[in-house]
């Protein structure tokens, strides 16, 4: 004897179950109640269970599922249900009838549609929560030059040491490294064709245009963007920020304000620093490698550049600096309760803002080669 | 009711470095019954329900679970024997990097070759036995709450609709009309599927409910077991203190007749 009997008569199924209806056997009952469930579709169902051995909370769904079948929404009531079965069959109807139906799965062929569509909203978003932000930062920095009390100087000052006096041996040390580099390359390929010499050139301009605001506007994202986000994220997890509020005090003014005013002052330092160090990289290579001796070097170094290119590196700091300020600390103000999410905030705004950097960087050598400069 | 033991403990003795926390222990767990286990905190409690597990090693004795000796079983034994137990850790013990639902369906995943749509089903069922939404069942384990995390930890200990269900504190966290509804759950589960449960508790309202047999647990023994009327009769300080002390209301009188 099948476990699922089924018997039509008129607009009546009589459906029997038996046997044992446990999770061992719903590989051969799944298809038998979902055959039932097809054929029981307008018709009334009778289900009958008294030769139903053993049940347990698998079996119980299917019978569930059978019961509640019908199209017309009357639900079937089972007969002969062994007494010691009906406290759980009772439960998973109760229960399956107070949930609702489960979320419609999402069909994998528009799954990449869906996925595009979702990456293009965010990122409408995430424009709109950065122009949010830049104006919050804009609305508290104005509310602080009306009312200079309200400024946080030691607040102002400690992050100052932090991402702008302590940044500056790693600084240092990369520029040099990368000055030193570009020297190099530039003294062995051009010497090929006897232009050795405009390595220097290659060097001045090159640093002091793009790569020193760069490789410092990177660092700077890498080192102290993350923390920021880190250290705001944790605040919020610990309900810090919730607790400034409830002070009346406004988080933007009393804990963004002070980082983003701190990295839009140590950024170009900091790009001054670098190039410098870079330079002076580039001419330790010349001298030892090419040959020239540092007093030519600083003469080739005169002609080759001009106080334009320095301006057009060093007045990139400050833009960059505030892209990597507003990222850092929206992204730590969306941290949620897990310390999974700090993680993935933090390694989201050192993407974020590196990214934002360098298309800001292309916009701003475009810009450059519009006005000329 | 059929009286054999499903968990059988022999002169049991555990302890950690010098120290003895459980001192030739002996204790009978019979097929269908909730047998509530009560004794001081830090008392050694969680030491015995982790050691019958097999969690900590024993220094001396015998645990059978089963009828199965663990020292001497074969593991694969001793794998379907586990597969048998579901249990319930203190803190949940929920997979965090899966939501509840598939913290749920986990187990069967493993064990069980079912349809996706019917292990989909089963989990929503188990959850909302323990009074958890289908909406919840998409959070993650850091999204729930305390009582929430401890009722989807009972949903996964039960996933895989265990013979054996052990349970560490089930009802601590939990609001008193919660702590009564899992009462209720673990009843009704355990009449219908002729389920065993241990359970350590400290709610009395538990205890009169829903265990047919109590066991105290004091300095490493089993000081008293048998139905509340028996433990409510022994003359133990510690056990008056705990049964008939100010935390305990005016039950005592009620209690003449156990659920069942």
């Amino acid at each position: 004897m099948q476990p699922l009997e089924s018997a039509v008569s008129g607009r009546d199924l009589d459906i029997t179950l038996s046997g044992s209806w446990t999770a061992a056997h719903t590989r051969v009952l799944e298809p038998l109640v979902e055959a039932a469930v097809r054929e029981a579709r307008d018709r009334h169902l009778r289900l009958d269970m008294h030769a139903v051995t053993e049940i347990d909370t698998f079996g119980a769904c299917l019978v569930e599922r059978l019961a509640c079948s019908n199209s017309t929404g009357i639900e079937a009531e089972p007969v002969g249900i062994p007494e010691r079965m009906r406290g759980l069959l009772a439960e998973v109807g109760r229960v399956s009838r107070a949930a609702q139906p489960l979320p419609p799965k999402k069909k994998a062929s528009f799954a990449g549609i869906e996925s595009i569509g979702r990456a293009t909203i965010n990122a409408g978003r995430d424009l709109v929560v950065f122009i949010e932000m830049l104006g919050e930062l804009g609305d508290a920095l104005l509310r602080v030059l009306r009312d200079p009390r309200r400024l946080r100087p030691i607040s102002l000052i400690y992050q100052l040491d932090r991402v702008g006096l302590q940044a500056i041996p790693i600084i240092f040390l990369i520029t040099f490294l990368i000055g030193g580099i570009i020297s190099q390359q530039g003294i062995f390929h051009f010497r090929r064709f006897g232009a050795g010499d405009y390595a220097v050139d290659l060097v001045g301009i090159l640093v002091l245009r793009e790569i020193g605001v760069l490789i410092v506007a990177i660092m700077v994202a890498g080192r102290s963007g993350s923390s920021y986000t880190a250290e705001l994220g944790s605040m919020k997890m610990r309900e810090e920020i919730d607790a400034l509020y409830t002070m009346g005090l406004d988080p933007v003014e009393v804990l963004l304000l002070p980082r983003v005013v701190a990295l839009i002052c140590a950024l170009p330092a900091l790009t001054f620093f670098g190039s410098i160090s870079a330079l002076f990289g580039g001419g330790l290579v010349e001298w030892f490698y090419g040959g020239m001796s540092p007093a030519i070097y600083i003469e080739r170094l005169k002609d080759a550049v001009s106080i334009t290119h320095f301006e057009v590196g060093i007045v990139k700091a400050p833009f960059m600096a505030l892209v990597i300020g507003i990222v850092a600390c929206s992204e730590g103000l969306r941290v949620k309760g897990s310390a999974e999410s700090l993680g993935l905030q933090t390694t989201t705004s050192v993407v974020k803002s590196i990214f934002l950097v360098v298309v800001l960087d292309g916009l701003f050598a475009m810009f450059f080669a519009g006005i000329g400069m | 009711m059929d009286s054999e033991a499903i968990i059988s403990v022999r002169d049991l003795v555990v302890g950690f470095s010098d120290q003895i926390v459980l001192d030739h222990l002996s204790l009978d767990v019979r097929r269908g019954e909730i047998l509530g286990l009560v004794g001081a905190s830090g008392g050694g409690k969680s030491v015995l329900l982790r050691a019958i597990i097999g969690l900590l090693a024993k220094r001396d004795g015998r645990i059978s679970l089963f009828g199965t000796d663990r020292d001497i079983a074969a593991p694969e034994t001793m794998q379907a024997i586990e597969r048998r137990c579901g249990v319930l850790f203190q803190q949940g013990a929920l997979f965090s990097s899966l939501n509840t639902r598939q913290n749920v369906e986990f187990p069967m995943r493993e064990y069980l070759h079912l349809s996706e749509r019917l292990r989909g089903e089963v989990a929503l069922t188990k959850l909302g036995m323990v009074g958890i939404s289908t909406e919840d069942a998409e959070k993650f384990p850091a999204e729930l709450s305390g009582g929430m995390t401890k009722r989807a930890a009972l949903a996964r200990a039960l996933a895989l609709d265990p013979e054996l269900v052990f349970l560490d504190e089930p009802t601590s966290g939990l609001d008193p009309i919660a702590a009564g509804d899992f009462d209720t759950l673990i009843e009704t589960l355990q009449r219908t599927l002729g389920l065993t449960v241990f359970m350590v508790t400290h709610d009395l309202d538990s205890l009169y409910a829903i265990c047919n047999r109590i066991a105290v647990l004091i300095d490493g023994k089993i000081i008293v077991q048998g139905p509340i009327d028996m433990i409510l009769a022994c003359e133990h300080p510690w056990v008056k203190a705990y049964f008939r002390g100010k935390r305990t209301r005016e039950k005592a009188p009620v209690l003449g007749q156990p659920a069942h």
